[in-house]
């Protein structure tokens, strides 16, 4: 099979992305790298929980002060729905629908940045109404290097997956671009594992105290 | 096998069958997001609702995150699939490191 073959609706393998050596090699190293993005996401998780509420001086925001509720909740909506999003792309993939995988994976990327957008908004309020930053205390330097980390990770994300489209927009789908299309997925979805632990460990537990 | 190609000598049959296998599986997709969002909104009402102690919210809110990434996993990124053992071996190898470094900055490191 030719990576740059043209195939019909009935030719098309059913699962694009492991049809090729290339694409079966690409799966398998990019969950190797996502086994090591848990460790580093872990060591990030574990310094955050050793620094948390660490302030020097009585003055200083604690984790109760500073998150609230809403913000978290919209932003974990938003995160969530792009990671449905982005299996919808997946299956007209997978279905041989250029046109519809292109418009989901828009619509994911319209997602990701409202989050990303909703970010920025929130450590602009944090540092402007708390005095909290990277450098005021501990508890901050280890908050913005998780949740920072985090944010890169979906702008890293966004730019991938929208040079793929531009890409491939007059290409269309063929067996060396489907693993591409799908490694950008299964890249998504971490971003949104991260995000759970995030949303629970950092913002939920940090409002119970 | 969800994924697997069949080897019918039609390729149109093969491809109505694909067709609703792939729908099958989306609908599948759709459920576990609905359970995710689900499992999301009882965390939030749980922190955002007063009265409970936070002795009983962690853990709970803890588990509905392990739930909720094990379908985002094994669902969304396919784990459940066959030919997955060489890929839950670097996942699993990650997590226990992990975990490892999390236990230890939480328990053993004071500051």
């Amino acid at each position: 099979m030719q990576a740059d073959e043209r195939f019909t609706d009935a030719t098309w393998p059913a699962s694009p992305e492991k049809a090729t050596l290339e694409g079966k090699n690409k799966y398998l190293g990019f969950w190797l790298f996502l086994g090591g993005e848990t460790v580093l996401f872990a060591s990030l998780f574990a310094t955050y929980l050793a620094l948390k509420d660490k302030v020097p001086n009585g003055d200083a925001a604690l984790a109760k002060d500073l998150f609230e509720l809403p913000l978290t909740f919209v932003a974990t909506m938003l995160l969530l729905t792009s990671s449905l999003t982005s299996v919808y792309a997946m299956y007209h993939m997978k279905n041989n629908h250029f046109k519809q995988m292109q418009a989901w994976l828009v619509i994911t990327v319209a997602l990701g940045f409202a989050f990303l957008g909703l970010e920025i908004y929130e450590f602009n309020h944090y540092v402007h109404e708390f005095h909290h930053t990277f450098t005021s205390s501990a508890f901050g330097s280890a908050f913005y290097t998780l949740v920072g980390f985090h944010g890169a990770h979906v702008a890293f994300g966004l730019v991938w997956i929208i040079s793929l489209m531009v890409r491939n927009a007059r290409r269309g789908l063929n067996l060396y671009n489907a693993p591409k299309f799908y490694v950008a997925s299964l890249y998504w979805h971490f971003i949104d594992v991260v995000w759970v632990f995030i949303f629970t460990v950092v913002y939920l537990m940090g409002m119970v105290g | 096998m969800a994924n697997e190609q069949s080897n019918s000598a039609n390729p149109n049959v093969d491809l109505k069958y694909r067709r609703k296998k792939n729908a099958e599986e989306m609908k599948h997709q759709v459920i576990t997001f609905t359970l995710m969002i689900f499992f999301t909104l009882i965390a939030f009402a749980a922190v955002g609702i007063e009265g409970f102690s936070h002795w009983f919210i962690k853990p709970v809110i803890l588990l509905l995150a392990v739930v909720q990434v094990i379908f985002q996993l094994y669902y969304f990124m396919h784990m459940k699939h066959k030919g997955h053992g060489t890929i839950a071996l670097f996942l699993f190898s990650g997590l226990a490191v992990g975990l490892i470094t999390v236990l230890t900055f939480v328990t053993i490191v004071w500051i």
